[in-house]
């Protein structure tokens, strides 16, 4: 059972999309019902994976090896640690709250719609499990054409345009990322003999540094692209207001997050002195990412896009909390990976919310929400406060780590970095004040009904997590732990080699790691003793 | 090693399917006398095709010479025997409707497919340059005429003239190269030449290389590789749809395996064929791409798409060896069936009446009929490479022997191509399901049974082969023997 549950997780909603294929296109209830049951079932077979999850071990668990494509060496090979598992959870849960949030803004399509939010479970689940390159890039492009149509039918004015540059930008970097997965499957077999796209057997190998430049290069420019940082950020503003709300609570609350775990599980431990040397520009770029995105957000008129740009400056927060490179600071981005998956959706579930009330999503046309709706101004309360980091809330967490590690790395970064969170709070404040106090301005909103019994239950989830994660995070962190030690020996592991090969990576790190090795050899001088 | 005395005798069982095909061709041309017997033409050749294909499986793994070695059965050989009866069967399959309702359904179109089948298979089949242009011949002479078929279409007309001119121009410029290597080596075998490479290419060069300039000049035409490809937009666009969808796939394999048992097998040794070919590949993918992306109508769209994929097959040719090769059928094979079955959907929706297949006459469509409309979208997102289609790992198989090759420049130049090439293809999704319907629609039609095979067996194998590629992918390995 226990080698089989990770297929099960992956393929149970595609079953269910199959299963849809059935029902007429006429009951759009049946429809709903079946995905949600779907959907639900899958949430639970993913806590069965947490419950049954080992927190102490270290290394893959759950592992599943199987031939596949045996003439090329490819495997289907599946397996989790402490990352995977959290970023597994939370997409299983967003899925249930998104197909639930649906349920009276989508009405036409309803038959596509859902097996699109299925298939594009699978595909996400399939990211966060594979451990065979050529798998990963499957379900990594898998994801694509589901999304593409959710944009594309169901989004916006300009749904049209946003879907497709949502695509474009994409492709480009994963197909650059495909060429870079083929050279390494050569350089794998030149070196080992044996042609296979397996993560772990790779790990292992040592990729000669130019050649890392490059590939990490390659890697890079597609998860970057996801993630999405600063300049390669420019689909997320129209894909995440032009998508529909369950589309734009997938999009921000997990499809970003493929792009840092394709860092954390690709990138770093494959090209550790590549990552090293690609450093500062890294951390730069996720600097300018928070500063801008925050400013950014600060001048938007229209709700959604201002949570669309307060995106880009999180997971700046999270970028850098990776290329901090101790265990502070990539334990707190992981945590921070799930808390903006959190915070974030909810954010968009919110505005879906009322979009579906006052089918409008401009600041101005709202104030005084507190005193029509107060349940939903409570729960915008809280999720704001969770966004800006309000300690107690899962936000706090997350960026106190990312920053303390930042500040371990380099003081500069962490001085700057410090700053987006005072801008965070300025523009989520801001906002929560023009659209929720005051007196009603709008005729219109003073007749604005409540939130639904369906909309608390959606919201509910999200505050036990939000709290949950805020004030108790060590079964997270627990989990998340061992995995982070790995992939950061791996780093160290380099640091030390380029200091002895004296090759010239970024002068600091070597500066750095000479001390660091000479330390290592006085104590394994001492042991000698 | 090689047995001349068994390959001088005449062996008929090398040729068993030709024969077939002829037979069959031969059978429906005795019927054209009668309309009853006519009506019999498309079964006819359905069951000459089942019969060639059998007769073609059964050669499988068979190495023998024949005809004073000018004829071959090799595996290579008999794979794209394979490639090109089933085209042929699945077109065939296409055109009965199509041709019914444009009322040009005459029994002779065909006995044409057929011949031109046989063509391609003598093509496929020679190890002599002089029989390879005599299948060349055969091949496209009843493409001329099948071009043409729809006589009281101007476009129709316009097609065949231009392909006839274009086609007999580059026949002309083959033969000289033949010519020219004939002259240079004192035979037209390639066998014998492949033997002798060296001591030719040492002493006779300039002859030699300007025969395999010239070869590669006619054999481009047919492929469609940039710059010999300015026939393809009209002609494609004039000619029958269905028509059209086998000149896409047929010829285009036809060509592949004649150049590739020339320049992979006969001629590996040749220097300046790398580059020859490097140049060729990036110029066919970029400028069919970048024709590709302003064209409003589908069938033209299509036509400079396949031109692109001409591109992405000359890798094989530029990185040469097994794994190529074997990439190359692994392409052809994919390609044959996803191009094919996007046609089979164009052909049944200009099946109503005034629709010449431009872009905005899709919009709509998934509203009126959603099953069709995701099967297009499957075979769009198959030509444009996107996984779990075969589409996809047909791109990675031949990307990969490229890269393994050391010809990484060329696979990122490819790899940005077929990012290009994802706009053009979801710009048909985009009208299927995005855009509203056009404000008068096109009268629906019903779906036949012969359109909806084809299509069902397309998408199937577009997906089934994207999951499980491992069957065709022993298949094309097995085929890279060629018994020169």
């Amino acid at each position: 059972m226990e080698h089989l549950i990770l297929p099960l997780v992956i393929f149970f909603p595609s079953i269910g999309a199959l299963l849809l294929l059935l029902v007429p296109e006429r009951q759009a209830d049946t429809i709903r019902g079946v995905s949600l049951i779907v959907s639900f079932v899958t949430m639970l077979l993913s806590f069965a994976v947490y419950y049954w999850f080992d927190p102490v071990a270290s290394g893959m668990q759950f592992e599943l090896n199987q031939l596949w494509i045996a003439s090329v060496g490819i495997n289907f090979h599946l397996g989790i640690d402490g990352i995977s598992l959290l970023l597994i959870v939370l997409t299983t849960i967003l899925t249930v709250l998104c197909i639930l949030s649906s349920w009276r803004s989508v009405t036409k399509g309803v038959k596509g719609f859902h097996i699109s939010m299925l298939v594009l479970a699978t595909g996400m689940i399939g990211v966060f499990c594979a451990l065979d390159l050529f798998l990963f890039y499957i379900f990594w492009e898998v994801m694509l054409i589901p999304m593409y149509f959710i944009i594309g039918i169901w989004g916006g004015p300009r749904k049209i345009y946003a879907a497709i540059k949502f695509v474009l930008f994409t492709m480009i970097g994963s197909l650059l990322m495909l060429v870079a997965l083929i050279y390494i499957y050569f350089e794998f077999h030149s070196l080992t003999g044996e042609y296979s796209f397996d993560l772990l057997q790779i790990m292992s190998m040592q990729v000669p540094y130019q050649a890392q430049l490059w590939l990490f290069a390659a890697f890079a420019l597609a998860f970057a692209i996801k993630v999405p940082l600063f300049p390669f950020h420019t689909w997320l503003p129209d894909a995440h207001v032009e998508a529909p709300t369950a589309g734009s609570v997938i999009l921000a609350g997990v499809l970003l997050k493929m792009g840092t775990y394709g860092f954390i599980r690709i990138c770093m431990p494959l090209f550790p002195e590549a990552t090293i040397a690609y450093l500062p520009y890294i951390c730069i770029l996720s600097i300018i990412a928070i500063i801008y995105g925050a400013l950014v957000s600060m001048v938007q008129k229209d709700i959604k896009s201002l949570v669309a740009f307060s995106s880009v400056s999180h997971m700046g927060f999270v970028m850098l909390g990776l290329f901090a490179l101790n265990q502070n600071g990539v334990e707190g981005s992981v945590m921070q990976m799930i808390n903006h998956g959190v915070s974030t959706g909810a954010l968009f579930l919110l505005v879906g919310m009322i979009y579906e009330r006052r089918h409008t999503r401009m600041i101005a046309d709202f104030g005084g929400l507190a005193k029509v709706m107060p349940a939903f101004s409570v729960f915008f309360m809280i999720v704001t406060l969770s966004s800006i980091g309000l300690p107690l809330t899962n936000g706090f967490v997350g960026e106190f780590l990312i920053l303390l590690g930042a500040f371990k790395a380099n003081v500069v970064y962490g001085i700057v970095a410090a700053s987006g969170v005072i801008l965070a709070a300025c523009y989520m404040l801001w906002m929560y004040q023009r659209v929720v106090f005051g007196k009603v301005t709008n005729a219109q909103n003073e007749k604005l009904s409540d939130l639904s019994p369906r909309e608390k239950l959606i919201l509910v989830p999200i505050v036990v997590l939000i709290f949950w994660i805020g004030i108790y995070p060590k079964p997270f962190f627990e989990r998340i732990e061992p995995a982070v030690k790995d992939v950061l020996t791996k780093i160290n592991g380099a640091r030390l080699s380029s200091a002895d090969d004296g090759q010239d990576a970024a002068q600091m790190f070597i500066d750095e790691s000479k001390e660091i090795s000479t330390v290592v050899i006085d104590e394994g001088v001492t042991a000698d003793e | 090693m090689v047995d001349y005395v068994s390959s001088l005798s005449i062996d008929f069982s090398l040729i068993y399917p030709e024969i077939t095909l002829l037979l069959g061709a031969s059978l429906i041309l005795l019927s054209v006398f009668s309309r009853q017997l006519g009506a019999l033409a498309p079964g006819i050749g359905v069951v000459t095709l089942v019969l060639a294909l059998g007769f073609t499986a059964a050669q499988w793994g068979d190495q023998k010479a024949g005809f004073a070695g000018m004829v071959t059965c090799d595996d290579f050989g008999t794979m794209f025997k394979g490639i090109f009866t089933v085209a042929s069967f699945l077109t065939l399959l296409i055109a009965h409707r199509y041709m019914k309702v444009r009322g040009i359904d005459k029994p002779e179109f065909y006995a044409l497919i057929l011949v031109s089948t046989v063509g391609m298979m003598v093509m496929a089949n020679s190890t002599d340059l002089i029989v390879m242009f005599l299948g060349l011949e055969i091949m496209s002479i009843p493409l001329y005429v099948m071009a043409g078929f729809n006589r009281r279409s101007l476009e129709s007309n316009e097609s065949a003239i231009k392909y006839f001119i274009m086609g007999a121009f580059a026949s002309a410029f083959l033969l000289m190269g033949i010519a020219f290597i004939f002259g240079a080596a004192e035979t037209t075998n390639l066998r014998r030449i492949a033997a002798d490479f060296s001591y030719i290419a040492g002493h006779f060069g300039v002859y030699l290389y300007a025969g395999i300039a010239l070869i590669v000049v006619g054999f481009g035409f047919k492929v469609a590789a940039v710059p010999f490809h300015s026939w393809v937009p009209d002609v494609y666009q004039g000619a029958p749809t269905p028509v059209t969808a086998f000149f896409s796939v047929a010829p285009k394999a036809a060509g592949f395996a004649a150049m590739l048992r020339i320049f992979v097998y006969g001629m590996a040794g040749a220097d300046a064929l790398t580059e020859l070919f490097w140049i060729l590949a990036v110029l066919t993918m970029s400028v069919g791409n970048i024709l590709a992306l302003r064209q409003d109508n589908v069938k033209r769209m299509l036509a400079y798409s396949s031109i692109s994929h001409a591109g992405y097959i000359i890798i094989a040719l530029v990185v040469g060896g097994s794994d190529a090769v074997s990439a190359a059928i692994f392409y052809l094979v994919a390609y044959t069936l996803f191009n094919l079955g996007a046609f089979a959907i164009v052909t049944h929706l200009e099946c109503r009446s005034g629709c010449k297949s431009d872009l905005p006459e899709l919009s709509g469509l998934a509203g009126t009929n959603p099953y069709l409309s995701v099967a297009l979208g499957l075979f769009m997102f198959a030509l444009a490479g996107f996984p779990p289609t075969v589409g996809f790992f047909a791109k990675f198989y031949l990307f990969a022997a490229a890269v393994k090759a050391g010809f990484v420049s060329l696979v990122v130049i490819a790899v940005l191509n077929s990012f290009v090439s994802v706009y053009y293809y979801l710009r048909v999704v985009k009208a299927c399901f995005f855009d509203s319907p056009s404000a008068k629609p096109l009268t629906p039609i019903r779906m036949v049974p012969s359109i909806l095979i084809v299509v069902i067996v397309t998408a199937v194998g577009t997906l089934g082969l994207g999951f499980f590629p491992q069957r065709l992918l022993e298949l094309s390995q097995a085929a890279i023997f060629a018994f020169l």
